[in-house]
Protein backbone atom coordinates (compact mmCIF):
# COMPACT_ATOMS: atom_id res chain seq x y z
CA UNK A 1 0.00 0.00 0.00
CA UNK A 2 1.18 3.43 -0.77
CA UNK A 3 -0.04 6.24 1.44
CA UNK A 4 -0.30 9.92 0.69
CA UNK A 5 -0.35 12.48 3.33
CA UNK A 6 -1.61 16.02 2.31
CA UNK A 7 -0.08 18.76 4.89
CA UNK A 8 -0.14 22.53 4.60
CA UNK A 9 2.04 24.96 6.07
CA UNK A 10 -0.44 27.61 8.20
CA UNK A 11 0.96 31.00 10.37
CA UNK A 12 1.93 29.76 13.53
CA UNK A 13 -0.95 30.17 15.89
CA UNK A 14 0.84 32.64 17.92
CA UNK A 15 1.32 34.78 14.61
CA UNK A 16 -1.33 37.84 14.31
CA UNK A 17 -3.11 36.71 10.95
CA UNK A 18 -4.32 39.39 8.88
CA UNK A 19 -6.11 40.03 5.43
CA UNK A 20 -3.89 41.44 3.00
CA UNK A 21 -6.41 44.54 2.08
CA UNK A 22 -5.30 44.89 -1.71
CA UNK A 23 -5.98 41.13 -2.49
CA UNK A 24 -8.66 40.66 0.09
CA UNK A 25 -6.51 36.80 0.31
CA UNK A 26 -5.10 35.76 4.14
CA UNK A 27 -1.36 37.46 4.51
CA UNK A 28 0.31 34.47 4.55
CA UNK A 29 3.57 36.07 5.63
CA UNK A 30 5.15 35.54 9.40
CA UNK A 31 6.05 32.42 11.23
CA UNK A 32 4.76 29.05 9.51
CA UNK A 33 4.46 25.50 11.01
CA UNK A 34 2.94 22.22 10.00
CA UNK A 35 -0.69 22.86 10.53
CA UNK A 36 -1.32 21.09 13.47
CA UNK A 37 -4.43 19.02 12.26
CA UNK A 38 -2.19 17.48 9.58
CA UNK A 39 -0.34 16.02 12.27
CA UNK A 40 -3.27 13.38 13.41
CA UNK A 41 -3.24 12.37 9.16
CA UNK A 42 1.02 11.36 9.09
CA UNK A 43 0.42 9.42 12.40
CA UNK A 44 -2.70 7.72 10.62
CA UNK A 45 -0.73 6.50 8.24
CA UNK A 46 2.49 5.79 10.50
CA UNK A 47 0.16 3.29 12.60
CA UNK A 48 -1.64 1.34 9.57
CA UNK A 49 2.45 1.05 8.54
CA UNK A 50 3.15 -0.07 12.09
CA UNK A 51 -0.41 -2.56 12.73
CA UNK A 52 0.99 -4.57 9.97
CA UNK A 53 -2.92 -5.41 8.67
CA UNK A 54 -1.00 -4.59 5.19
CA UNK A 55 2.47 -3.91 3.88
CA UNK A 56 3.33 -0.30 3.49
CA UNK A 57 5.58 0.42 1.43
CA UNK A 58 5.90 4.13 1.12
CA UNK A 59 4.25 7.21 3.21
CA UNK A 60 4.52 10.07 0.55
CA UNK A 61 3.86 14.27 2.22
CA UNK A 62 2.41 16.31 -0.65
CA UNK A 63 1.74 20.12 -0.02
CA UNK A 64 1.07 22.54 -2.78
CA UNK A 65 2.50 26.11 -1.53
CA UNK A 66 5.01 28.47 -1.94
CA UNK A 67 9.17 28.10 -1.31
CA UNK A 68 7.90 28.14 2.49
CA UNK A 69 6.16 25.05 2.67
CA UNK A 70 9.62 22.95 2.59
CA UNK A 71 9.55 23.47 6.18
CA UNK A 72 6.12 21.62 6.73
CA UNK A 73 7.48 18.83 4.45
CA UNK A 74 10.45 18.43 6.86
CA UNK A 75 8.10 18.12 9.90
CA UNK A 76 6.11 15.74 8.22
CA UNK A 77 9.21 13.40 7.48
CA UNK A 78 10.75 13.94 10.73
CA UNK A 79 6.87 12.72 12.19
CA UNK A 80 7.51 9.24 9.79
CA UNK A 81 7.08 10.20 5.88
CA UNK A 82 9.44 8.81 3.75
CA UNK A 83 9.53 11.66 1.10
CA UNK A 84 7.74 14.17 0.25
CA UNK A 85 6.19 15.89 -2.86
CA UNK A 86 6.14 20.22 -3.72
CA UNK A 87 4.06 21.93 -6.19
CA UNK A 88 5.20 25.21 -6.37
CA UNK A 89 4.27 27.29 -8.59
CA UNK A 90 3.51 30.89 -9.41
CA UNK A 91 0.50 30.08 -11.95
CA UNK A 92 -1.46 28.05 -8.59
CA UNK A 93 -0.55 30.98 -5.88
CA UNK A 94 -4.28 32.39 -4.81
CA UNK A 95 -6.47 29.41 -5.49
CA UNK A 96 -9.47 29.02 -3.87
CA UNK A 97 -11.06 25.48 -2.55
CA UNK A 98 -12.06 23.78 -5.79
CA UNK A 99 -8.80 24.74 -7.39
CA UNK A 100 -6.35 23.83 -4.75
CA UNK A 101 -8.11 20.75 -4.37
CA UNK A 102 -7.95 20.02 -8.37
CA UNK A 103 -4.38 20.97 -8.34
CA UNK A 104 -3.61 18.71 -5.66
CA UNK A 105 -5.33 15.82 -7.44
CA UNK A 106 -3.04 16.21 -10.50
CA UNK A 107 -0.17 16.64 -7.91
CA UNK A 108 -1.69 13.41 -6.31
CA UNK A 109 -2.15 11.18 -9.75
CA UNK A 110 1.43 10.89 -10.20
CA UNK A 111 1.74 9.09 -7.27
CA UNK A 112 -1.11 6.88 -7.98
CA UNK A 113 -1.93 6.42 -3.93
CA UNK A 114 -3.64 3.83 -2.72
CA UNK A 115 -5.08 6.08 0.64
CA UNK A 116 -4.64 9.61 0.58
CA UNK A 117 -5.23 11.16 4.38
CA UNK A 118 -5.57 14.81 5.20
CA UNK A 119 -6.12 16.49 8.54
CA UNK A 120 -9.70 17.89 9.42
CA UNK A 121 -9.28 20.98 8.77
CA UNK A 122 -6.71 23.61 8.17
CA UNK A 123 -5.88 25.76 10.82
CA UNK A 124 -6.08 28.94 8.99
CA UNK A 125 -8.55 29.04 6.37
CA UNK A 126 -10.83 26.38 8.31
CA UNK A 127 -11.77 24.46 4.71
CA UNK A 128 -12.05 21.14 5.72
CA UNK A 129 -13.86 20.82 2.63
CA UNK A 130 -10.82 20.15 0.76
CA UNK A 131 -10.30 16.23 0.75
CA UNK A 132 -13.89 16.18 -0.73
CA UNK A 133 -12.64 17.77 -4.09
CA UNK A 134 -9.52 16.12 -4.00
CA UNK A 135 -11.75 12.78 -4.06
CA UNK A 136 -14.19 14.12 -6.84
CA UNK A 137 -11.21 14.97 -9.06
CA UNK A 138 -9.62 11.80 -8.55
CA UNK A 139 -12.87 9.67 -8.89
CA UNK A 140 -11.99 8.01 -5.29
CA UNK A 141 -14.43 7.70 -2.34
CA UNK A 142 -14.01 9.78 0.52
CA UNK A 143 -15.05 10.76 4.18
CA UNK A 144 -14.65 13.66 6.14
CA UNK A 145 -13.97 13.69 10.01
CA UNK A 146 -13.48 10.04 10.50
CA UNK A 147 -11.94 9.30 14.55
CA UNK A 148 -11.59 5.48 13.57
CA UNK A 149 -10.13 3.91 10.91
CA UNK A 150 -9.37 -0.22 10.97
CA UNK A 151 -7.89 -1.63 7.38
CA UNK A 152 -9.62 -5.05 5.82
CA UNK A 153 -7.72 -5.88 2.86
CA UNK A 154 -8.77 -3.78 0.14
CA UNK A 155 -11.28 -1.54 2.23
CA UNK A 156 -11.29 0.48 5.41
CA UNK A 157 -13.85 0.41 8.26
CA UNK A 158 -14.20 3.96 9.22
CA UNK A 159 -15.73 5.86 12.29
CA UNK A 160 -17.11 8.95 12.43
CA UNK A 161 -19.86 11.88 14.26
CA UNK A 162 -22.22 13.51 11.93
CA UNK A 163 -25.47 14.86 12.47
CA UNK A 164 -27.48 12.18 13.94
CA UNK A 165 -24.63 10.41 16.52
CA UNK A 166 -21.55 7.77 15.23
CA UNK A 167 -21.50 6.03 11.41
CA UNK A 168 -19.71 3.11 10.75
CA UNK A 169 -18.68 3.03 6.96
CA UNK A 170 -17.08 0.70 5.18
CA UNK A 171 -14.63 2.23 1.83
CA UNK A 172 -13.06 0.74 -0.47
CA UNK A 173 -9.50 1.16 -1.48
CA UNK A 174 -8.27 3.79 -3.05
CA UNK A 175 -9.83 6.01 -0.56
CA UNK A 176 -9.70 9.90 0.26
CA UNK A 177 -9.47 10.10 4.27
CA UNK A 178 -9.90 13.02 6.55
CA UNK A 179 -8.85 12.40 10.36
CA UNK A 180 -10.72 13.93 12.90
CA UNK A 181 -8.22 14.79 15.79
CA UNK A 182 -9.75 12.32 18.28
CA UNK A 183 -8.32 10.07 15.86
CA UNK A 184 -4.73 9.20 17.55
CA UNK A 185 -2.32 11.16 19.96
CA UNK A 186 0.51 12.03 17.08
CA UNK A 187 3.83 11.03 18.05
CA UNK A 188 7.29 13.64 18.85
CA UNK A 189 9.74 13.70 16.40
CA UNK A 190 13.25 12.53 17.98
CA UNK A 191 16.12 14.94 17.07
CA UNK A 192 17.47 12.15 15.17
CA UNK A 193 14.58 12.20 12.64
CA UNK A 194 14.43 16.22 13.28
CA UNK A 195 18.43 15.96 11.87
CA UNK A 196 17.68 13.63 9.18
CA UNK A 197 14.18 14.90 7.51
CA UNK A 198 16.38 17.31 5.27
CA UNK A 199 17.87 14.07 3.87
CA UNK A 200 15.00 12.66 2.94
CA UNK A 201 14.17 12.77 -1.17
CA UNK A 202 12.11 16.03 -1.51
CA UNK A 203 10.58 16.28 -5.19
CA UNK A 204 9.92 19.52 -5.99
CA UNK A 205 7.57 20.10 -9.11
CA UNK A 206 5.94 22.26 -11.59
CA UNK A 207 2.04 23.15 -12.18
CA UNK A 208 3.33 21.81 -15.73
CA UNK A 209 5.07 18.66 -14.18
CA UNK A 210 1.82 17.72 -12.75
CA UNK A 211 -0.15 18.47 -15.73
CA UNK A 212 -2.48 21.02 -14.02
CA UNK A 213 -4.31 23.44 -16.70
CA UNK A 214 -3.38 26.75 -16.16
CA UNK A 215 -6.39 27.92 -16.79
CA UNK A 216 -8.11 26.23 -14.03
CA UNK A 217 -5.83 27.27 -10.92
CA UNK A 218 -4.65 30.51 -9.42
CA UNK A 219 -6.85 33.73 -7.84
CA UNK A 220 -7.78 35.36 -11.04
CA UNK A 221 -9.12 31.69 -12.60
CA UNK A 222 -10.77 30.40 -9.13
CA UNK A 223 -14.26 30.57 -9.34
CA UNK A 224 -15.45 31.99 -5.92
CA UNK A 225 -13.71 35.27 -5.81
CA UNK A 226 -13.54 37.41 -2.88
CA UNK A 227 -15.17 40.84 -3.62
CA UNK A 228 -14.38 42.91 -0.51
CA UNK A 229 -13.39 42.72 3.69
CA UNK A 230 -15.32 44.79 5.88
CA UNK A 231 -15.26 44.74 9.64
CA UNK A 232 -18.16 42.87 11.79
CA UNK A 233 -20.83 44.54 13.87
CA UNK A 234 -18.68 45.95 16.99
CA UNK A 235 -19.01 43.62 19.83
CA UNK A 236 -18.06 44.89 23.59
CA UNK A 237 -15.25 43.28 24.67
CA UNK A 238 -15.90 41.10 27.61
CA UNK A 239 -13.99 41.45 30.83
CA UNK A 240 -11.07 39.47 31.78
CA UNK A 241 -9.19 38.20 35.31
CA UNK A 242 -5.81 37.61 35.33
CA UNK A 243 -5.92 34.44 37.83
CA UNK A 244 -3.22 35.21 40.92
CA UNK A 245 -5.03 35.34 43.97
CA UNK A 246 -7.66 32.02 42.74
CA UNK A 247 -9.86 33.32 46.19
CA UNK A 248 -9.88 36.63 45.31
CA UNK A 249 -10.67 35.53 41.79
CA UNK A 250 -13.93 33.29 42.51
CA UNK A 251 -14.58 35.91 44.56
CA UNK A 252 -14.92 38.02 41.71
CA UNK A 253 -16.47 35.68 39.57
CA UNK A 254 -19.29 34.97 42.25
CA UNK A 255 -20.17 39.07 42.33
CA UNK A 256 -20.35 39.65 38.52
CA UNK A 257 -22.76 35.82 38.44
CA UNK A 258 -25.21 37.86 41.15
CA UNK A 259 -24.76 41.00 39.78
CA UNK A 260 -27.13 39.61 36.89
CA UNK A 261 -29.03 37.31 39.02
CA UNK A 262 -27.54 33.86 37.52
CA UNK A 263 -27.18 32.60 40.91
CA UNK B 1 -34.25 34.01 -13.73
CA UNK B 2 -31.85 32.22 -11.60
CA UNK B 3 -33.44 29.11 -9.68
CA UNK B 4 -31.78 27.92 -6.86
CA UNK B 5 -31.43 24.35 -5.76
CA UNK B 6 -31.44 23.64 -1.46
CA UNK B 7 -30.27 20.13 0.14
CA UNK B 8 -32.30 18.87 2.41
CA UNK B 9 -31.35 16.67 5.20
CA UNK B 10 -33.80 14.67 6.41
CA UNK B 11 -33.29 11.43 8.87
CA UNK B 12 -36.03 9.51 10.86
CA UNK B 13 -38.44 11.12 9.22
CA UNK B 14 -38.03 15.05 10.02
CA UNK B 15 -36.24 17.22 8.00
CA UNK B 16 -32.97 18.64 9.64
CA UNK B 17 -33.82 22.17 11.15
CA UNK B 18 -30.42 23.53 9.31
CA UNK B 19 -32.27 22.26 6.28
CA UNK B 20 -35.55 24.43 6.85
CA UNK B 21 -33.70 27.62 7.66
CA UNK B 22 -31.38 26.84 4.19
CA UNK B 23 -34.88 26.51 2.30
CA UNK B 24 -36.41 29.12 4.21
CA UNK B 25 -33.43 31.11 2.87
CA UNK B 26 -33.14 30.02 -0.47
CA UNK B 27 -36.85 31.10 -1.47
CA UNK B 28 -36.67 34.76 0.02
CA UNK B 29 -33.00 34.65 -2.29
CA UNK B 30 -34.91 33.28 -5.34
CA UNK B 31 -37.98 35.46 -4.86
CA UNK B 32 -34.99 38.30 -4.91
CA UNK B 33 -33.60 36.95 -8.02
CA UNK B 34 -36.60 36.54 -9.73
CA UNK B 35 -36.96 32.96 -9.59
CA UNK B 36 -37.40 29.72 -7.68
CA UNK B 37 -35.94 27.56 -4.57
CA UNK B 38 -36.52 23.85 -5.31
CA UNK B 39 -35.60 21.23 -2.71
CA UNK B 40 -33.82 17.57 -2.93
CA UNK B 41 -34.02 14.86 -0.86
CA UNK B 42 -32.31 11.82 -0.85
CA UNK B 43 -32.53 8.15 0.27
CA UNK B 44 -34.87 4.97 0.55
CA UNK B 45 -38.26 4.99 0.47
CA UNK B 46 -38.74 8.88 1.19
CA UNK B 47 -42.18 9.80 2.51
CA UNK B 48 -43.60 11.78 -0.13
CA UNK B 49 -45.46 13.70 2.63
CA UNK B 50 -42.06 14.87 3.92
CA UNK B 51 -40.99 16.40 0.69
CA UNK B 52 -44.54 17.57 0.13
CA UNK B 53 -43.96 19.82 3.17
CA UNK B 54 -41.08 21.57 2.45
CA UNK B 55 -43.70 23.78 0.38
CA UNK B 56 -44.42 25.32 3.54
CA UNK B 57 -41.00 26.85 4.12
CA UNK B 58 -41.04 28.35 0.10
CA UNK B 59 -39.96 25.00 -1.90
CA UNK B 60 -41.70 25.77 -5.27
CA UNK B 61 -41.05 21.80 -6.24
CA UNK B 62 -39.46 19.14 -4.48
CA UNK B 63 -37.15 16.57 -6.22
CA UNK B 64 -37.03 13.36 -4.66
CA UNK B 65 -33.94 10.80 -5.53
CA UNK B 66 -33.69 7.11 -4.55
CA UNK B 67 -30.23 6.66 -3.51
CA UNK B 68 -28.20 5.28 -0.35
CA UNK B 69 -29.00 8.08 2.64
CA UNK B 70 -26.21 9.16 5.15
CA UNK B 71 -23.21 9.56 2.58
CA UNK B 72 -22.10 12.36 0.31
CA UNK B 73 -21.30 11.34 -2.93
CA UNK B 74 -24.81 9.98 -3.85
CA UNK B 75 -25.69 13.45 -3.19
CA UNK B 76 -23.16 15.12 -5.41
CA UNK B 77 -24.29 12.74 -8.62
CA UNK B 78 -27.46 13.33 -7.86
CA UNK B 79 -27.39 17.64 -7.55
CA UNK B 80 -24.93 17.14 -10.51
CA UNK B 81 -27.91 15.74 -13.05
CA UNK B 82 -30.68 18.09 -11.32
CA UNK B 83 -28.61 21.37 -12.09
CA UNK B 84 -27.47 19.94 -15.34
CA UNK B 85 -31.08 18.98 -16.33
CA UNK B 86 -32.72 21.95 -14.38
CA UNK B 87 -30.41 25.18 -15.05
CA UNK B 88 -30.16 26.17 -11.52
CA UNK B 89 -27.67 29.33 -10.67
CA UNK B 90 -26.79 28.43 -6.90
CA UNK B 91 -26.83 25.26 -4.74
CA UNK B 92 -27.63 25.95 -0.62
CA UNK B 93 -26.75 24.14 1.80
CA UNK B 94 -27.25 25.01 5.35
CA UNK B 95 -24.84 24.43 8.12
CA UNK B 96 -23.83 20.20 8.44
CA UNK B 97 -21.07 17.91 7.73
CA UNK B 98 -22.75 16.56 4.84
CA UNK B 99 -23.69 19.51 3.36
CA UNK B 100 -19.77 20.83 3.57
CA UNK B 101 -19.15 17.51 1.77
CA UNK B 102 -21.85 17.22 -0.89
CA UNK B 103 -20.93 21.25 -1.32
CA UNK B 104 -17.11 20.59 -2.26
CA UNK B 105 -17.84 17.45 -4.46
CA UNK B 106 -19.89 18.91 -6.40
CA UNK B 107 -18.23 22.05 -6.98
CA UNK B 108 -15.17 19.95 -8.23
CA UNK B 109 -17.77 17.89 -10.20
CA UNK B 110 -19.17 20.97 -12.00
CA UNK B 111 -16.24 23.36 -11.97
CA UNK B 112 -18.84 25.55 -9.79
CA UNK B 113 -17.42 28.40 -7.26
CA UNK B 114 -17.75 27.02 -3.58
CA UNK B 115 -17.92 29.33 -0.52
CA UNK B 116 -18.46 27.81 3.01
CA UNK B 117 -19.41 28.69 6.51
CA UNK B 118 -21.75 31.29 5.10
CA UNK B 119 -23.10 33.39 7.65
CA UNK B 120 -25.71 35.98 5.32
CA UNK B 121 -26.49 36.20 1.24
CA UNK B 122 -27.29 38.83 -0.24
CA UNK B 123 -29.13 39.22 -3.97
CA UNK B 124 -27.06 42.47 -6.10
CA UNK B 125 -27.83 42.95 -9.75
CA UNK B 126 -29.11 39.67 -10.35
CA UNK B 127 -26.73 37.62 -8.76
CA UNK B 128 -26.15 36.15 -4.93
CA UNK B 129 -23.30 37.83 -2.69
CA UNK B 130 -22.07 35.74 0.48
CA UNK B 131 -20.72 36.78 3.80
CA UNK B 132 -18.12 34.34 5.00
CA UNK B 133 -16.28 35.70 8.63
CA UNK B 134 -13.19 34.69 8.79
CA UNK B 135 -9.97 35.11 11.26
CA UNK B 136 -11.79 33.99 14.36
CA UNK B 137 -14.47 36.07 13.05
CA UNK B 138 -12.62 39.86 13.16
CA UNK B 139 -13.42 40.48 9.74
CA UNK B 140 -16.19 39.31 7.29
CA UNK B 141 -15.12 38.70 3.11
CA UNK B 142 -17.18 38.71 0.50
CA UNK B 143 -17.48 36.64 -1.88
CA UNK B 144 -19.45 36.08 -5.41
CA UNK B 145 -19.12 33.64 -8.18
CA UNK B 146 -18.02 33.76 -11.58
CA UNK B 147 -19.18 30.72 -12.44
CA UNK B 148 -22.34 29.54 -14.22
CA UNK B 149 -22.94 27.48 -10.74
CA UNK B 150 -22.17 29.26 -7.13
CA UNK B 151 -22.40 26.62 -4.16
CA UNK B 152 -23.62 28.18 -1.22
CA UNK B 153 -22.64 26.30 2.51
CA UNK B 154 -24.33 27.80 5.69
CA UNK B 155 -22.99 28.11 8.36
CA UNK B 156 -24.88 26.57 11.28
CA UNK B 157 -27.85 27.93 12.64
CA UNK B 158 -26.84 31.06 9.88
CA UNK B 159 -30.05 30.46 8.29
CA UNK B 160 -33.59 31.14 9.98
CA UNK B 161 -36.37 28.60 9.46
CA UNK B 162 -39.78 30.56 8.56
CA UNK B 163 -42.78 29.21 7.35
CA UNK B 164 -44.08 30.67 4.05
CA UNK B 165 -47.75 29.81 4.32
CA UNK B 166 -46.80 27.93 0.98
CA UNK B 167 -48.71 25.02 1.42
CA UNK B 168 -47.49 21.37 -0.02
CA UNK B 169 -44.91 21.63 -3.15
CA UNK B 170 -45.34 19.27 -5.90
CA UNK B 171 -42.99 16.59 -5.57
CA UNK B 172 -40.95 14.96 -8.83
CA UNK B 173 -38.92 11.91 -8.91
CA UNK B 174 -35.13 12.49 -9.87
CA UNK B 175 -33.87 9.46 -11.66
CA UNK B 176 -29.85 9.39 -11.42
CA UNK B 177 -27.06 7.23 -12.06
CA UNK B 178 -24.98 6.18 -8.78
CA UNK B 179 -21.24 7.20 -9.77
CA UNK B 180 -18.60 4.12 -9.59
CA UNK B 181 -16.96 5.86 -7.00
CA UNK B 182 -19.41 6.57 -4.78
CA UNK B 183 -21.26 3.10 -5.26
CA UNK B 184 -17.22 2.18 -2.95
CA UNK B 185 -19.20 3.79 0.11
CA UNK B 186 -21.13 1.62 2.50
CA UNK B 187 -22.90 2.76 5.44
CA UNK B 188 -22.81 0.08 7.96
CA UNK B 189 -24.94 1.61 11.00
CA UNK B 190 -25.78 5.19 11.18
CA UNK B 191 -26.40 7.35 14.46
CA UNK B 192 -25.21 5.59 16.97
CA UNK B 193 -25.58 7.18 20.27
CA UNK B 194 -22.68 6.42 22.84
CA UNK B 195 -22.77 7.91 25.97
CA UNK B 196 -25.89 8.33 28.88
CA UNK B 197 -29.10 9.99 27.05
CA UNK B 198 -28.75 13.25 29.30
CA UNK B 199 -31.38 16.43 27.99
CA UNK B 200 -28.98 19.79 28.22
CA UNK B 201 -31.07 21.77 25.61
CA UNK B 202 -33.61 22.79 28.34
CA UNK B 203 -30.68 23.82 30.79
CA UNK B 204 -30.43 27.33 32.43
CA UNK B 205 -27.08 26.79 33.54
CA UNK B 206 -24.75 24.78 31.43
CA UNK B 207 -21.41 24.25 32.53
CA UNK B 208 -19.75 23.00 29.62
CA UNK B 209 -15.96 21.06 29.41
CA UNK B 210 -13.72 20.85 26.98
CA UNK B 211 -9.87 19.11 26.15
CA UNK B 212 -8.62 21.70 29.03
CA UNK B 213 -10.19 18.95 31.47
CA UNK B 214 -7.35 17.00 30.60
CA UNK B 215 -9.35 13.48 31.56
CA UNK B 216 -12.04 12.39 31.43
CA UNK B 217 -12.50 12.47 35.24
CA UNK B 218 -11.63 16.16 34.85
CA UNK B 219 -15.66 16.49 34.17
CA UNK B 220 -16.12 15.58 37.65
CA UNK B 221 -15.02 19.00 38.19
CA UNK B 222 -17.96 20.22 36.03
CA UNK B 223 -20.68 18.25 37.23
CA UNK B 224 -19.60 19.23 40.66
CA UNK B 225 -19.98 23.38 39.84
CA UNK B 226 -23.46 22.05 38.26
CA UNK B 227 -24.74 20.16 40.88
CA UNK B 228 -23.74 23.33 43.15
CA UNK B 229 -25.64 25.71 41.27
CA UNK B 230 -28.36 23.15 41.24
CA UNK B 231 -32.05 23.40 39.64
CA UNK B 232 -32.02 23.47 36.18
CA UNK B 233 -28.52 22.92 35.36
CA UNK B 234 -26.61 20.44 33.36
CA UNK B 235 -23.01 19.89 31.78
CA UNK B 236 -22.03 19.91 28.16
CA UNK B 237 -18.96 18.70 26.29
CA UNK B 238 -17.22 19.79 23.23
CA UNK B 239 -16.71 17.41 20.02
CA UNK B 240 -13.00 16.55 21.17
CA UNK B 241 -13.90 15.66 24.37
CA UNK B 242 -17.20 13.73 22.98
CA UNK B 243 -15.14 12.04 20.41
CA UNK B 244 -12.46 10.68 22.85
CA UNK B 245 -14.86 8.95 24.71
CA UNK B 246 -14.79 11.11 27.43
CA UNK B 247 -18.51 12.14 27.49
CA UNK B 248 -21.60 10.73 25.69
CA UNK B 249 -22.75 12.66 22.46
CA UNK B 250 -25.87 13.39 23.50
CA UNK B 251 -24.51 16.37 25.59
CA UNK B 252 -22.52 17.52 22.81
CA UNK B 253 -22.58 21.33 21.77
CA UNK B 254 -21.86 22.32 18.32
CA UNK B 255 -21.08 21.26 14.48
CA UNK B 256 -22.85 17.90 14.63
CA UNK B 257 -23.85 18.51 18.29
CA UNK B 258 -26.83 20.24 19.57
CA UNK B 259 -27.26 24.35 19.71
CA UNK B 260 -28.42 25.88 22.87
CA UNK B 261 -28.74 28.95 24.41
CA UNK B 262 -29.21 28.94 28.49
CA UNK B 263 -28.92 32.37 30.69
CA UNK B 264 -25.56 30.86 31.59
CA UNK B 265 -22.56 29.43 29.61
CA UNK B 266 -20.06 28.26 31.72
CA UNK B 267 -16.61 26.90 29.26
CA UNK B 268 -14.57 25.42 31.38
CA UNK B 269 -11.26 24.12 29.57
CA UNK B 270 -12.62 24.85 25.92
CA UNK B 271 -10.74 26.69 23.53
CA UNK B 272 -13.60 28.07 21.54
CA UNK B 273 -13.18 26.92 18.03
CA UNK B 274 -16.03 27.72 15.41
CA UNK B 275 -17.60 24.40 15.41
CA UNK B 276 -18.07 24.70 19.07
CA UNK B 277 -18.89 28.49 18.94
CA UNK B 278 -22.02 27.95 16.24
CA UNK B 279 -23.32 25.77 18.92
CA UNK B 280 -23.88 28.31 22.13
CA UNK B 281 -22.88 31.91 21.12
CA UNK B 282 -26.72 32.24 21.83
CA UNK B 283 -26.32 32.03 25.29
CA UNK B 284 -27.04 35.09 27.37
CA UNK B 285 -24.34 34.92 29.78
CA UNK B 286 -20.85 33.32 28.71
CA UNK B 287 -17.65 32.86 31.29
CA UNK B 288 -14.76 31.33 30.37
CA UNK B 289 -11.80 29.71 32.28
CA UNK B 290 -8.78 29.05 30.20
CA UNK B 291 -5.03 28.84 30.94
CA UNK B 292 -4.04 30.36 27.53
CA UNK B 293 -4.83 34.00 27.31
CA UNK B 294 -4.88 33.89 23.64
CA UNK B 295 -7.68 31.21 22.87
CA UNK B 296 -10.42 32.59 21.22
CA UNK B 297 -12.66 31.79 23.41
CA UNK B 298 -12.19 35.51 25.54
CA UNK B 299 -12.52 37.01 22.25
CA UNK B 300 -16.94 36.09 22.78
CA UNK B 301 -17.33 35.64 26.52
CA UNK B 302 -18.46 38.11 28.53
CA UNK B 303 -15.92 37.38 31.46
CA UNK B 304 -13.03 35.29 30.95
CA UNK B 305 -10.72 34.07 33.28
CA UNK B 306 -7.26 33.38 32.85
CA UNK B 307 -6.11 30.22 34.86
CA UNK B 308 -5.87 27.00 36.05
CA UNK B 309 -9.16 25.36 35.61
CA UNK B 310 -8.16 22.42 38.25
CA UNK B 311 -7.45 25.09 41.00
CA UNK B 312 -10.48 27.68 40.05
CA UNK B 313 -13.16 24.71 39.31
CA UNK B 314 -13.09 23.46 42.90
CA UNK B 315 -13.27 26.86 45.23
CA UNK B 316 -15.59 28.15 42.41
CA UNK B 317 -18.07 25.28 43.18
CA UNK B 318 -17.36 25.87 46.98
CA UNK B 319 -18.22 29.84 46.86
CA UNK B 320 -21.18 28.83 44.58
CA UNK B 321 -22.95 26.43 47.52
CA UNK B 322 -21.92 29.03 49.98
CA UNK B 323 -23.71 31.85 48.16
CA UNK B 324 -26.55 29.37 48.03
CA UNK B 325 -26.31 28.26 51.43
CA UNK B 326 -27.04 31.64 52.67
Amino acid sequence: MKICVLVKEVPDAAVEKRIDPSTGRMDRSGEKNLNPYDTHAIEAAMQIKEGGAVPVEEIVAVTMGPESAVRALHKAVSLGADRSVHLSDAVVAGSDVAATGYALAKTLQRESPDLVLLGQQSDDGECYTIGAVVAEHLGMPSLTQVIKMDVESDALRCERQAEYGYDTVQIKLPAVISVGDAINEPRYPSLKAIMGAKKKPLDSITAADAEIDASKVGGENSAAQWVAAKAPPAKAAGEIIEDEDTGETVEKIIAWLDERKLI
Amino acid sequence: MANILVYALHYDGAINKNSLGAVSEGAKLAAELGGEAHAILLGENVSQDLAASLGNYGAKKVLVAEGPEGLAQPLVDAMAKAITDGGYSYALFGGGLLGFEIGAGLAARLGAGVAMEITAVRAEGGELIAERPILGDSAISEIKYRSDVGIIIGRLNAFEIKQSGGGDAPVEQLSFELSAHASQATMLTRGEQRGADVDIEGANILIAGGRGLGKAEGFELAEDLAKAFGGNSAVAATRAVVDAGWYPYAAQIGQTGKTVAPKLYLAAGISGAIQHKVGMQASENIVAINKDANAPIFEFSDLGIVGDLNKILPKLTEAVKAKKGS
